[in-house]
């Protein structure tokens, strides 16, 4: 199938550096310490952090650092056919151990020793992308729950389809079954915290895909700096001078 | 800009599902116009002098697409809606398209209407989805005329009369096809459109022609809603029509629904569909199966002629269960009893362009008018085309190329167009073209970026080649190749040296035509897409350009050239007692022919190395050679002819059978061993991504003929295995001395051809090649002139860590169809050298009757058909006069393998010998065919 077309633009119209359009918005869920809504095209998810508090099952405890838990739920309505799956799933599993790990990474777990930190991401709409939505979204909460971390972690996915390197791909991309790199960075540190791809590629056009991915992060990243950016803004106005 | 496009759909499981997609509008589309001051012109394809720019119609594009290849129409903006709807209808024509769009020579720009922030248009309630591009289609057409102003006129060609009203409303200029080609003032771009209706009086008078014919009617096709859900309950089979190349009344379609072929007889059942059709299917009453059969004879007594032609070198060449005679004896009624049908529904056409001429006929009255014409094509598949020309004096004699464009089930044949002329029936560069047309054969020179990617000229080893410690230093090694005389591709050299310790060490060196031809260059592109090279009588079509093939990879005498080398050690036995696969650098000191080889093998006074190196060669060729036989490897035998050319006019001077020496069956001996050595070793290393060669063993069905024709002269021949057939075809031997041979080659075209394929599609009992008796087959040596051995040599250069893999090695369904190309091509390039040798024994006799012996191959109701040796060509030979039946004088006794005279006078048996007389008659003007006629003793 072709999916960059000879003038270069892909099935949805972007061009194959292009990114989705990405929106993100601090502070959806009010119970929660942290929480966020990230959304990249029309892959939409919400993330909720709660901690660092008091660890609930005492033998999980570690005495040097903070326990960070994740939960990666799909709303049942979130693809088109609403289909009933249940909960932890080999995939669910799989991607709440992926979002742990990127973010035990940046966070500074050894400031919180015997506490517990949980953060709740959900699918509300899929359309490709979702795990790195979902650290998008995560980092954000986490950053409105204020705990601490060595820097912003963003993520981005790119694939390599019609021997073109493609930027963030949507859904009927991601289903071509083409490879599909996905990048996590901290951005300020420049260095890679996640990195999955679970097909074959030679390994010089696998550099430039991943590249492009980073591309892609750096991009997020600017973007999540300036949403906090007005987010302390908002705060320090309603605060009064 | 974000839109979001929301569409409801049918998922595999039948549910319905609601899909958005997002749909993001661009300010960066340019109008393509180089006068444009306000876009960006960098990629702008339309002319500056452009006074008019054509906007199409998808309606257009789909039906006229012979007239936009013409280089009269020029400036035409493709949008993309059009694009997408003419991709959705007909791929072929959308890949015609896309091609007349990237071609530099052409201004057809592609404009992205759909991505366009002014000019994308949302559905609106109500609106058909047709309706909804007619108003894209108008809405573009719009902004292009306010976007150029002045600066150009913007016109909207179509011919749907609803969207051209509203455009004519909008104050669009728009114009239908036939007013826009008329306007321009060239008669001949006329014939050219494909006739829009099917009312045409004028036709009647064409099928008049036959007045004599019971009138065809076809039934209707039914309604795709119809032929889904027949589909869908069973009654109905889809499959993809495949007419018989030898009788163009029988067709098969492989159906997966009942896991067999259906057979379909005759042209009513057939029903318009074309070769290649993807059709629907209904099967007749079990007990009308055998009835359906004789219909489609009757037809072919009535219309077709069998003509003269080479000798089949396999069953794909052959005829296949047309035994017309046989067939209404009976006797082997077991294989007639296959599922026949009918044709109900055509769910995909395969419609294209065909090569031919028109059918003889007097000039209509009123000269300079349109006149109609039926189209005959040069492939006998393909019926008769009614077109509509005015220049009929002009075409009567020509090759022409006519495409298809209707066929409504009122006419007895498809209505189609004129596209163009290739030239003067019976030229020879004519027909040579038609050939390679036919055959799919791209003959153009290379392009500009396909030369590019050749090393720079004089090429010689370099130093960073000498010091490379992958290539082995074979320089002072002597090696030779033999070759036929002429040869300029030179691709395969040997060589043999005595060890100390009394064995052998022999070396096959192929030219390292993959050390220029680097994976995913526009070179290798064209290479793989030619697939071969093809050899016609007078000239070569080369995979790869000239400078690799006669130069650079050609590992001529004297001269340093890179090599890939297979490097056996081998007892006085023959037995390999060790295999080595090097990169290699050989200086070849002596290029043969197989004349020249033999010579010197056969002069016992000559002593030198090079002579003492064949002959050892030679031995150990015997012992392999003899050990291959008596594992079962078939000596088939060919009836392979060669002309001799004269250098000035191209014409065939002499023709004579092509004369086999124990040199080419040397060469040969160690090639196959070198093929299988390499198909081990990758095969080893990449159980799933090799590319090998099978060769399936025959059915008994296959066998059929050979042994209906063998027990008639008294002969058993034992078909259980391939040793089993190789002995039995050793023993038949009759008094005379051709008996054998004769026998040999009608051995030869049961078997089906060997393909290529890739090993992770089938098992490895599947991988046999039967001709051979080798469980593992595959080509590596021949790189210059077959793509096949280019993927070999990529695989075995992985499979010693010289290179990494090209990806297409991971992507097993991209592998298979690679290997289906190969086939295709394969077969293409034997068929065009098969079409080249017998036009060219066609111009041969042309001035030259000949006398000659034949020898019956095949009995028929009304003769037979000979095999005339001398010139490998067989063909009928009639008792009684075309048209006339036996008449009850001739019978033919179906046991025997016998015509008889009906007073027992005369009798003729298959296989016996007979004189004939051949001459080339001229029974219509300008269609001269090879006429073979007994001569009375
Ligand atoms: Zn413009």
């Amino acid at each position: 199938m072709e999916f960059v077309s000879p003038e270069g633009l892909r099935l949805d119209g972007r061009r194959p550096m292009e990114m989705r359009q990405i929106r993100g918005e601090i502070g959806a869920v009010a119970k929660a310490d942290g929480s966020a809504f990230f959304e990249m095209g029309n892959t939409k998810v919400i993330a909720a952090v709660y901690g660092p508090r008091e660890v609930e099952n005492r033998s999980q405890q570690i005495s040097d650092q903070a326990l960070v838990r994740c939960e990666y739920t799909m709303a049942n309505f979130s693809t088109g056919d609403r289909m009933r799956k249940p909960k932890g799933d080999r995939r669910s599993t799989e991607i709440s151990l992926v979002i742990r790990q990127t973010m035990e990474a940046c966070i500074l777990t050894h400031l919180m020793p015997r506490s517990q930190i949980d953060i709740f991401v959900q699918v509300l709409q899929a359309d490709g992308g979702t795990r790195s939505a979902c650290i998008n979204a995560a980092t954000l909460a986490l950053a409105d729950a204020g705990i601490p971390m060595r820097d912003l972690v963003t993520s981005c996915s790119a694939g390599y389809l019609n021997s073109t390197p493609l930027l963030d791909l949507n859904y009927v991309e991601d289903s071509a079954g083409g490879p599909d790199v996905t990048v996590g960075i901290l951005p300020k540190l420049d260095k890679v915290t996640l990195l999955q791809m679970d097909a074959k590629l030679p390994m010089d056009i696998f550099e430039n895909v991943m590249q492009l991915a980073i591309e892609g992060c750096k991009a997020i990243a600017n973007y999540i700096r300036e949403v906090l950016l007005e987010n302390t803004k908002q705060l320090e106005y309603r605060r009064g001078p | 800009m974000l839109q979001s496009k929301s569409f409801v759909r049918k998922t595999k499981q039948g549910k319905v599902v609601k899909v958005v997609r997002e749909h993001y509008l661009r300010d960066d589309i340019y109008c393509g116009a180089s006068i444009c001051k306000v876009c960006d012109s960098s990629t702008a394809r339309l002319s500056p002098s452009a006074s008019t720019i054509l906007i199409l119609d998808t309606n257009v594009v789909l039906n006229q697409i012979d007239l936009l290849e013409n280089p009269a129409i020029d400036d035409v903006v493709v949008l993309s809606v059009v694009l997408e709807e003419v991709k959705n209808k007909n791929i072929s024509v959308y890949n015609r398209l896309r091609t007349l769009c990237s071609n530099s020579m052409r201004k057809f720009f592609v404009f992205s209407n759909e991505y366009h922030k002014d000019t994308y248009v949302k559905q609106m309630a109500g609106e058909s989805p047709n309706d909804r591009n007619d108003r894209a289609i108008r809405v573009a057409t719009q902004w292009y005329q306010s976007h150029l102003g002045a600066a150009a006129r913007v016109l909207l060609i179509t011919n749907d009369r609803e969207n051209k009203r509203k455009a004519t409303e909008e104050g669009i200029s728009a114009e239908t096809v036939e007013s826009y080609v008329k306007a321009l003032g060239q008669p001949g771009l006329l014939d050219l459109l494909v006739q829009p209706a099917p009312e045409d009086v004028g036709m009647e008078e064409v099928e008049d022609l036959r007045p004599s014919k019971r009138k065809v009617i076809y039934s209707e096709h039914k309604p795709m809603s119809e032929i889904t859900s027949g589909l869908h309950r069973g009654i109905y089979h889809q499959g993809k029509l495949r007419v018989n190349r030898y009788n163009p009344f029988e067709a098969y379609v492989g159906s997966e629904s009942i896991g067999d072929e259906i057979i379909i007889y005759g042209r009513g059942n057939m029903n318009r569909a074309f070769d290649g059709d993807v059709v629907a299917v209904e099967l007749l009453p079990q007990d009308q199966w055998q009835e359906e059969k004789s219909l489609s004879i009757a037809d072919e007594e009535d219309e077709e002629e069998e003509d003269v032609h080479l000798v089949p070198s396999s069953a794909d060449d052959a005829p296949r269960n047309t035994d017309l005679a046989q067939g209404s004896v009976g006797g082997t009624k077991a294989v007639l009893c296959r599922p026949s049908g009918r044709v109900v529904g055509i769910i995909k056409r395969n419609w294209h362009s065909y090569c031919g001429s028109l059918e003889p006929m007097p000039m209509p009255a009123g000269n300079g008018g349109i006149a109609h014409a039926l189209f005959v094509s040069k492939d006998r598949r393909i019926p008769k085309i009614r077109i509509q020309t005015r220049q009929l004096g002009n075409l009567l004699d020509k090759r022409i190329i006519v495409a298809v464009d209707s066929w409504d089930c009122l006419s007895r044949y498809p209505s189609g167009h004129y596209v163009r002329t290739i030239g003067e029936i019976g030229d020879r560069d004519t027909e040579s073209e038609v050939v390679l047309i036919e055959n799919d054969i791209n003959s153009r020179p290379f392009s500009l970026q396909v030369l590019a990617c050749l090393p720079p000229l004089p090429w010689s080893v370099s130093s960073e080649d000498l010091a490379n410690p992958c290539r082995l230093d074979l320089r002072h090694v002597c090696v030779f190749s033999v070759d036929p005389p002429g040869c300029k591709d030179i691709d395969d050299a040997l060589h043999c040296t005595t060890l100390p310790n009394g064995n052998f060490e022999v070396g096959v060196h192929i030219a390292d035509v993959t050390n220029f031809v680097h994976p995913g260059t526009p070179l290798d592109d064209e290479a793989a897409q030619r697939g071969t090279s093809v050899y016609l009588v007078e000239r070569r079509i080369d995979m790869l350009p000239k400078p690799l093939t006669e130069d650079i990879c050609s590992l001529r005498s004297d001269v340093e050239r890179l090599a890939f080398s297979v490097i056996w050690e081998m007892t006085p036995q023959a037995e390999i007692i060790s295999t080595k696969y090097t990169k290699s650098i050989i200086k070849s000191c002596a290029a043969l022919s197989y004349i020249e080889a033999q010579a010197r093998m056969d002069d016992s006074r000559l002593m030198d190395p090079l002579t003492m190196d064949l002959r050892n060669m030679n031995a150990l060729a015997k012992v392999m050679r003899l050990r291959r036989i008596e594992r079962g490897a078939l000596t088939l035998a060919s009836a392979e002819v060669k002309f001799q050319i004269d250098t000035e006019t191209h014409d065939p001077l002499d023709i004579g059978m092509y004369q086999i020496r124990e040199a080419n069956q040397m060469v040969e001996e160690f090639m196959l061993a070198a093929n299988v050595s390499v198909a081990e070793k990758i095969l080893k290393h990449f159980p799933l991504c090799s590319l090998l060669r099978r060769h399936p063993s025959p059915t008994r069905e296959m066998l059929e003929p050979l042994l209906r024709t063998a027990a008639a002269v008294g002969l058993n021949l034992d078909v259980s295995s391939s040793k089993a057939l190789a002995d039995s075809l050793d023993h038949a031997v009759g008094d005379d001395p051709y008996f054998n041979k004769l026998i040999r080659i009608l051995a030869t075209r049961c078997m089906t051809q060997a393909v290529y394929f890739c090993s992770g599609d089938l098992s490895p009992p599947e991988f046999h090649h039967y001709g051979l008796a080798a469980p593992l087959y595959t080509h590596f040596t021949s790189p210059i002139r077959r793509y096949a051995d280019v993927i070999v040599h990529r695989l075995l250069a992985a499979s010693l860590g010289l290179y990494k893999l090209p990806t297409i090695f991971q992507d097993n369904a991209q592998l298979t169809s690679t290997a289906d190309n190969l086939n295709y091509r394969h077969r293409n390039a034997q068929m065009a050298g098969r079409a080249s040798v017998e036009l060219h024994t066609l111009i041969y006799f042309r001035k030259r009757p000949t006398d000659t012996e034949a020898r019956i191959v095949k009995i028929r109701s009304n003769g037979f058909i000979v095999f005339v040796p001398k010139y490998g060509i067989e063909g009928p030979v009639y008792l009684t006069p075309r048209g006339e039946k036996g008449g009850g004088e001739w019978v033919v006794d179906e046991q025997q393998q016998k015509v008889k005279k009906m007073d027992g006078s005369i009798s003729y048996s298959v296989l016996q010998t007979v004189m004939i007389h051949m001459e080339v008659v001229e029974p219509q003007p300008n269609r001269p065919k090879l006429e073979l006629a007994l001569i009375c003793r």
